[in-house]
């Protein structure tokens, strides 16, 4: 079914296209298969058959996940009356709605969503992929093959130096690097070697973290756990030879073992087709996520420029808001909701421990109870063992209820009920 | 939000310094903030920096970033952290009138 078909009454079906389908395009297949009419077809595509469960990679160096485990097939996904099709994209013409694949086929649409996410780019740092260090000695684990062969980095680790780093900002889930810190630490205290490793947590950023009191709160936890910090950190290259990363600022930082999030940018189609920003990301309207410069584009997911956290969380709160606007859209109708940029990530702090942040477009991360009866009470921004089992439960509600497009029993838009801004507890 | 003066020039800021409105930006105040941070005398290739600053935000809507300074700019970062030492771009935004760059979420 390609949707070129007319309906009967002498029109075409209308023609929704999705490009990905991965978190976002796997949730609007469902959610939006349910939501439309059966005069609309939807056709989804992506590069391979392998959905990855990318919050688990943190797991797979420590041994905690196998690899595995965290790969499902796409088309097992996609509900019934959507024509998955595995293909990679290789540009869009907007002015001729038209998404031109990798072998020449093209794919025409009426409405197109754009759900192509972001990647890590390590060959963007001079010196990070020469064979001396690259996944010799410097890993990243923002892909599974990363993860993977950093896990068997770490277990033949002895002592030294580790630094963990990110190159720029946005990244998706800008806390796994933090977390990622924290979990080493507790990995070399239970192999009793922490003593013999020194832990450096690099940022390019003034703080811990981009919102000023989670930063504090997370430096401080940083502070308690003998984590090292460097601030500030513009990076320029790593020197494969000394084995050290150096900054446009002349700091030169030896390693022994380097964590690194390279840049992450949108995909290259974006770029290629001249939507993207400076990192391959599609501006858009933040409040509607309608592409700033076609109007019937739309772009969920990491692959927008919005100033929220680039999460699968956010991806959620961003589909649950967008059925029905793209059903007044389609409509020509004004769009009824609008995305305030709601964020909530759980932060593994290692120990059995997690903390929870809740944020949007204007709050700071806030501290409270978090309103969601299927896990009992969580404390926003408080270390405690519940949030870290709320971190492992976030596996099955992913897969179980996310992606198929269920609503959870969490609200879209940001409640303030039983929280208090970070700052102004008693 | 706080009102600032120095010398005959009066300007609103943010709780950091930053002008929040760039229409009271002027390049007399600039000299006057660059002093502030250590600079004593902007050169020609200071204003470079601070007149590519003003037109691509005055386009863009937002304070370009380090690496939009590098490739539409043309700057080699290198010499941005000699005009600029420490911390080149929130230095850049700082004089230029413009907000600190948003180092995004
Ligand atoms: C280490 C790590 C930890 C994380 N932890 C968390 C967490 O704890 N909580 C949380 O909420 N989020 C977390 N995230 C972030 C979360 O995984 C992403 O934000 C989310 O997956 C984004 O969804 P998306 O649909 O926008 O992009 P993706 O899920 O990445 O999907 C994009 C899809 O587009 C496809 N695609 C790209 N280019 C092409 C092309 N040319 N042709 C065809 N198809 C193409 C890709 O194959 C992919 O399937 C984490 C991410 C990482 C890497």
């Amino acid at each position: 079914m390609t949707g070129q078909y007319p309906n009967g009454y002498g029109h075409s079906m209308n023609k929704l296209v999705i490009l990905g389908a991965g978190t976002a395009g796997t949730m609007l297949s469902n959610t939006l298969r349910r939501a439309l009419d059966s005069d609309w077809s939807i056709t989804v595509i992506d590069q391979d058959d392998n959905h990855q469960y990318q919050p688990g990679f943190l797991f797979v160096p420590f041994g905690k996940m196998a690899p595995k485990r965290l790969i499902r097939s796409r088309r097992g996904l996609i509900p019934d009356g959507v024509d998955f099709r595995q293909r990679a994209v290789a540009k869009v013409h907007p002015q001729r709605n038209l998404v031109e694949l990798a072998d020449g086929d093209e794919v025409e649409y009426d409405w197109l969503i754009i759900a192509s996410g972001c990647t890590p780019r390590p060959e963007g740092m001079p010196g990070l992929t020469d064979d001396r260090v690259w996944q010799e000695s410097a890993f990243d684990f923002y892909t599974l093959d990363g993860a993977t062969k950093l896990r068997d980095a770490m277990s033949a680790f002895e002592g030294g130096r580790v630094l963990v780093h990110i190159s720029e900002m946005p990244i998706k889930c800008p806390v796994a690097p933090l977390e990622f810190a924290f979990l080493a630490d507790d990995y070399f205290r239970k192999r009793r070697i922490r003593h013999k490793v020194d832990i450096t947590y690099v940022t390019p950023l003034d703080g811990a973290f981009t919102k000023p009191v989670a930063s504090s709160k997370l430096g401080g936890l940083l502070e308690d756990r003998s984590i090292r910090v460097q601030t500030d950190f513009a990076v320029e290259s790593v020197d494969p030879e000394q084995r050290t990363l150096n900054s446009y600022d002349g700091r030169a930082l030896p390693f022994d073992l380097l964590v690194t999030v390279p840049v992450n940018m949108g995909a290259q189609f974006v770029i290629d087709s001249g939507l993207g920003d400076d990192l391959g990301y599609v501006p858009v309207d933040k409040h509607t996520l309608r592409a700033d410069a076609h109007d019937n584009i739309f772009v969920v997911g990491d692959a927008a420029n919005v100033p929220t956290s680039k999460a699968g969380a956010v991806a959620h709160f961003e589909v649950e808001m967008f059925t029905d606007n793209f059903l007044a859209a389609v409509q020509g109708k004004p769009l009824p909701n609008r995305f305030d940029g709601h964020a909530n990530c759980f932060v593994e702090a290692g120990r059995g421990q997690a903390l929870l942040l809740d944020f949007n477009y204007d709050t700071e991360p806030l501290t409270g109870v978090f309103p969601a009866p299927v896990f009992g009470p969580m404390k926003l921004l408080g270390l405690s063992r519940i949030n870290h089992l709320g971190k492992l439960a976030f596996e099955h509600i992913y897969w179980n209820m996310l992606m198929k497009g269920r609503r959870l029993p969490v609200p879209t838009e940001m409640s303030m009920r039983g929280k208090v801004p970070a700052g102004e507890e008693n | 939000m706080p009102t600032n003066t120095i010398d005959q020039f009066t300007f609103e800021v943010n709780d950091e310094g930053f002008l929040t409105d760039r229409n009271q930006w002027s390049k007399e105040l600039c000299e006057v903030l660059a002093e502030l941070v250590g600079i004593e005398h902007l050169t020609p290739e200071h204003w470079a920096t601070i007149e590519f600053m003003r037109d691509d935000s005055a386009k863009s809507g937002v304070t370009p970033t380090l690496r939009r300074m590098q490739t539409v700019g043309g700057f080699d970062v290198r010499e941005l952290y000699q005009l600029f030492p420490g911390k080149p771009v929130k230095k850049m935004a700082y004089l230029s009138g413009l907000p600190k760059p948003v180092g995004c979420v």
